[in-house]
C-alpha cells in the first residue's frame, strides 16, 4: 500500500539481517514536495486511513475546545507568554541552567544536531550501556538521534506505542502526535506479528487487529524492556525557568515508564521550549492536551526537577538544542512559528495533509507547522524545503485552531517571497512579471483580454504544456464573448442596468464548443 | 448610495456575467454603481505567490483609483480579503502606502457585508427557483469572517431550495497558483468538494468567490456532474421579470 518513494526508502536492504538496530530510515533526499504528493494522492488505502483519522481528532478537538468560554482568552495567553518568552529567551535559558544545576542535574548546550548527538552519545557510552528506552519526542527525531547511536553500538528503543509501530516496520513517523497515523490497525497487527520478535518480546501467535489485543502485545514487549533498561531519553513539552522543571505530557503512561524506572535520564529540548514560571503551565496544560488529543486533560503528566535522592534517575543530563532556532528567533515574521507546542491541530484540520500524509512533507515536522518550520529550520536551499510553504491553499484552517495563534498562512507567503527572490525559478518569474506588466495598465488588460475573447472558440479543451496542470483535471471556464470593461463602456455606464443581452451572449453563445 | 464596483481581473475577464448581475442588483435597489476604469487586479496572486514588489505596485494602483470612493465593492471574497488583511502588510509603516490603505480598507466590502451591513437589506426580492449549495470559500469564511450573511440573503430569495453542503467549511483546493503548483492535491481536494456537491442534488452551486467556483465547476463538469455554479450576485440578482439564465 506504500507510496512509491516510502517504500523505496525504506526497503533499502534486507531488515532482518540488518538487525535491531536498523533504524536507517530517514528524511534525506525526499523529492519535493509536488512528487511526493502525486504518489501519496493516489493511495486510496493511505488516503482511506488519513480521512478517517483526521477527522475523528478533528472533531474531538472541536468538542472539548467549544466547551471551554474562555478559549480564545487562553489561546491570547498562551501566545503572549511564549511571545515574551522569546523576546528573553537569553535570560530565561541561562536562569534554567541554574535552577537545573541547583535541583542536581546537569545542562549541556548543543549548537545543532552533531553536537547534540555527540553529547547524548558520550552520556551512554560513559554509564557502560549500549540498550536506551525513549519517550516520545520530536527534537530527538529531528536531529536522528536514534541513528547516531546505532553508529556507536547503542540501540534505542521506542516506547510510545505509535514510535514502536514505526521503529518495528523501519519506517518513518508521519504525524507529530500520532506517527503511525498512516497506518490502520490490519497493517499495524502484521507488523507486530511480522517484527515483534527481533525486537524482544514476540507478538502471540493469533494476534488479532483488535485494538485491545493490539495494546496488549505492546504491553507485553515493552514492560521487560522498561525493566531492565537503565538509560532513558526524552525530550520535554515545557521547562520551567525559575524551578528547573522539566515537564511531559502523554497518554500511555510509557512514558512515566521512562522517566521514573531507569538510574539515568537524559532529556533533549528545544531551546524554545521554556516557560518562565510554573503558574504559566496552567494555561498550557488546557492549550496543549484539548488542542493535541481532543482530551480536556491528558492521562500522564510527569514533571521532575533535577534529581531526587532514592527517588527516580540519580543522574539527570538536559540537552538544550539550537538546531536553527536562533536563526528562525532573528526572524521578525518567521519567528512566531517558536511559540509551536507540538499540538498537531493545524495537521489534523489540514486539508493539503489529510489527503497526502506527513511523509510528503519530507522532515518529521509534517503539515502546515513543518511547512514553515522545516524551510526555516534548514534554509530554503534545496529544491524539497523550497517546495514546502506552497504546500498550502493558504486556506487559514491551520490558524483558525493553532492554540497559540501562529500565523501560518502569514509565515508561508514570507516564506515564498525568499525563495522567489532567490535565484532559479526563471519561467516562473518570467510569468509573474508579465501578467505584473499586464495588470498594471487597464489599456493592456483590456487588449489581453480582447484577444482572449477573440480565440475563445479555438482554445482545446485540454491545454498543452505549464496549462496542463489545470486540465488534465478540471474544465477550462467558457471565455465570454467580452470583458466586463468593455460592457461597461458600451452598455453599463448608459445607466438602465441590464445586462441581460450581455448575460445571453456569454452564456449561450459564448465559450467553446 | 453610491458604490464604486471594483469588479476584479478575474471577474472582468472570464464572469462578466457576475459584474452585470451587480449592477443590475444595486440599481434594482436604489443605488449608483460607478465604474473607475483605471483598476485591474488587486495582487492577491502576486502577493501569494511571494511576489510582493509586483503586489505593492498593483495596491498602490487599486488605493490610487477607489481613494474617493464611499463604498468599495469587490464581488470576491479573497479580493476583498487581500485589501483587507494583505494590503496592511504590504507598505511600510507610516508609508504613503500605508496611510492610504488604512483609509481606505475598511470601507472595501464583499457583496454579502455590502448588503447586510452596509446597505441594511437582507431581503432583495430576488426570486431563483432552484435548488441551490453554497460554498463558504475560504477567504470568505476566515479572513472577513462572513458567517451567516450570505445565507440570509439566500434564504430570503423567493423558490429557492437551499441544500446544506457537507465539510462546507473545508477549502475547495484551488488556492491561487497552489491549483497549478500542487496539481495533484487541488484535484484531490476538488474531487472531494465536487462529490459533496453532487451529493446535495443541488442544481446550482453559489459562492461568493468565482475563482473557487471556476475550480470547482471545472472539476464536475469534466465529471460531466450537471451542476451549474452561480457567483451570489446572479442569484440576488434573479427576479420574476428577470430570471437567471441558469
Amino acid at each position: 500500500m506504500s507510496p512509491e518513494h516510502r517504500t523505496d526508502r525504506r526497503t533499502g536492504g534486507d531488515r532482518s539481517s540488518a538487525g535491531r538496530a536498523a533504524g536507517h530510515a530517514t528524511f534525506m533526499g525526499m523529492p519535493p514536495f509536488p512528487e511526493a504528493a502525486k504518489s501519496a494522492t493516489g493511495d486510496s488505502q493511505l488516503r482511506h486511513n488519513l480521512r478517517k483519522a483526521t477527522h475523528t481528532i478533528r472533531d474531538k478537538r472541536a468538542g472539548v475546545v467549544g466547551e471551554l468560554d474562555d478559549w480564545s482568552d487562553l489561546r491570547a495567553a498562551g501566545k503572549a507568554i511564549k511571545d515574551r518568552t522569546l523576546r528573553h529567551l537569553d535570560g530565561y535559558l541561562e536562569q534554567l541552567e541554574e535552577a537545573v544545576t541547583a535541583a542536581g542535574g546537569r545542562v549541556h548546550w548543543a549548537a545543532d544536531a552533531d553536537e547534540a548527538n555527540e553529547i547524548v552519545t558520550g552520556l551512554v557510552l560513559a554509564t557502560g550501556e549500549s540498550d536506551v528506552v525513549k519517550v516520545k519526542s520530536m527534537a530527538t527525531q529531528e536531529i536522528e538521534l536514534n541513528e547516531a547511536l546505532a553508529q556507536a553500538g547503542i540501540t534505542a528503543y521506542e516506547t510510545d506505542l505509535a514510535e514502536l509501530i514505526v521503529q518495528l516496520s523501519d519506517d518513518l513517523p508521519s504525524h507529530i502526535l500520532v506517527p503511525a497515523i498512516h497506518r490502520n490497525r490490519a497493517e499495524i497487527r502484521d507488523i507486530f506479528r511480522d517484527r515483534m520478535a527481533s525486537w524482544g518480546v514476540p507478538a502471540p501467535d493469533a494476534l488479532s487487529d483488535d485494538p485491545r489485543a493490539l495494546a496488549e502485545a505492546a504491553r507485553v514487549h515493552l514492560r521487560e524492556r522498561f525493566l531492565s533498561t537503565r538509560v532513558a531519553i526524552s525530550g520535554a513539552n515545557f521547562a520551567v525557568a525559575d524551578t528547573g522543571t522539566m515537564v511531559v505530557l502523554e497518554s500511555e503512561g510509557n512514558g512515566r515508564m521512562c522517566l521514573t524506572l531507569p538510574e539515568t535520564l537524559i532529556s533533549v529540548v528545544g531551546i524554545e521550549k521554556i516557560v518562565p514560571t510554573w503558574a504559566d503551565l496552567e494555561v498550557f496544560l488546557q492549550l496543549l492536551p484539548r488542542s493535541s488529543t481532543g482530551e480536556r486533560m491528558n492521562p500522564y503528566t510527569s514533571t521532575w526537577s533535577g534529581v531526587t535522592p532514592g527517588d527516580g534517575p540519580q543522574e539527570f543530563h538536559l540537552v538544550l538544542l539550537d538546531n536553527g532556532r536562533s536563526d528562525v528567533l532573528a526572524d521578525e515574521v518567521g519567528r512566531q512559528a517558536l511559540r509551536c507546542i507540538r499540538c498537531s491541530a493545524c495537521l489534523n484540520i489540514c486539508p493539503v495533509y489529510e489527503r497526502t500524509g506527513g511523509h510528503a512533507y519530507g522532515s518529521v515536522y509534517p503539515g502546515p507547522i513543518g511547512a514553515i518550520l522545516t524551510p526555516q529550520l534548514r534554509g530554503t536551499a534545496s529544491e524539497t524545503e523550497a517546495s514546502l510553504p506552497y504546500a498550502s491553499s493558504l486556506c487559514g484552517a491551520c490558524y483558525e485552531v493553532c492554540p497559540v495563534a501562529i500565523d501560518i498562512p502569514e509565515v508561508l507567503v514570507h516564506l515564498r517571497e525568499e525563495v522567489a527572490s532567490s535565484g532559479g525559478h526563471r519561467a516562473e518569474k518570467a510569468a509573474m512579471g508579465a501578467a505584473g506588466w499586464v495588470l498594471d495598465g487597464e489599456r493592456r488588460l483590456g487588449a489581453v483580454q480582447r484577444a482572449t475573447s477573440a480565440v475563445r472558440s479555438l482554445l482545446p479543451r485540454r491545454m498543452p504544456g505549464p496549462a496542463s496542470a489545470w486540465t488534465d483535471t478540471r474544465d477550462i471556464p467558457d471565455i465570454p464573448a467580452e470583458s466586463f470593461r468593455s460592457w461597461w463602456r458600451r452598455e453599463g455606464a448608459a445607466g438602465d442596468g441590464d445586462g441581460g443581452a450581455g448575460e445571453e451572449r456569454d452564456g449561450r453563445e459564448g465559450g467553446r464548443r | 448610495m453610491r458604490i464604486a464596483l471594483f469588479i476584479t481581473c478575474v471577474n472582468d475577464t472570464l464572469y462578466p456575467r457576475t459584474g452585470q448581475a451587480v449592477v443590475r442588483l444595486l440599481r434594482r435597489l436604489g443605488h449608483e454603481v460607478v465604474f473607475p476604469e483605471s483598476q485591474t487586479c488587486c495582487g492577491q496572486m502576486h502577493y501569494n505567490t511571494g511576489y510582493r514588489r509586483e503586489a505593492q505596485k498593483l495596491a498602490v494602483r487599486f488605493v490610487e483609483t477607489f481613494a474617493d470612493a464611499d463604498a468599495v465593492l469587490a464581488p470576491s471574497g479573497s479580493c476583498a480579503a487581500m485589501v483587507r488583511d494583505n494590503y496592511p502588510r504590504l507598505g511600510e509603516a507610516g508609508s504613503r502606502l500605508d496611510r492610504a490603505v488604512s483609509e481606505l480598507a475598511p470601507r472595501v466590502y464583499d457583496l454579502s457585508e455590502l448588503l447586510v451591513d452596509v446597505l441594511g437589506v437582507t431581503d432583495v426580492g430576488a426570486y431563483f427557483p432552484h435548488t441551490v449549495t453554497y460554498h463558504p470559500t475560504c477567504h470568505g469564511l476566515r479572513l472577513l469572517k462572513l458567517g451567516e450573511r450570505p445565507y440570509r440573503l439566500l434564504s430570503n430569495v423567493r423558490g429557492i431550495d437551499l441544500r446544506e453542503l457537507e465539510g462546507s467549511a473545508e477549502c475547495c483546493g484551488f488556492g491561487g497558483t497552489f491549483a497549478m503548483k500542487n496539481a495533484d492535491v487541488s484535484a484531490a481536494m476538488g474531487g472531494d468538494k465536487a462529490r459533496h456537491v453532487a451529493a446535495t442534488g443541488a442544481e446550482v452551486l453559489c459562492a461568493v468567490d468565482n475563482s473557487c467556483l471556476m475550480h470547482i465547476g471545472g472539476t464536475l463538469k469534466r465529471q460531466r456532474a450537471g451542476v451549474r455554479t452561480a457567483h451570489l450576485a446572479e442569484i440576488l440578482a434573479s427576479t420574476e421579470q428577470e430570471p437567471a439564465r441558469i
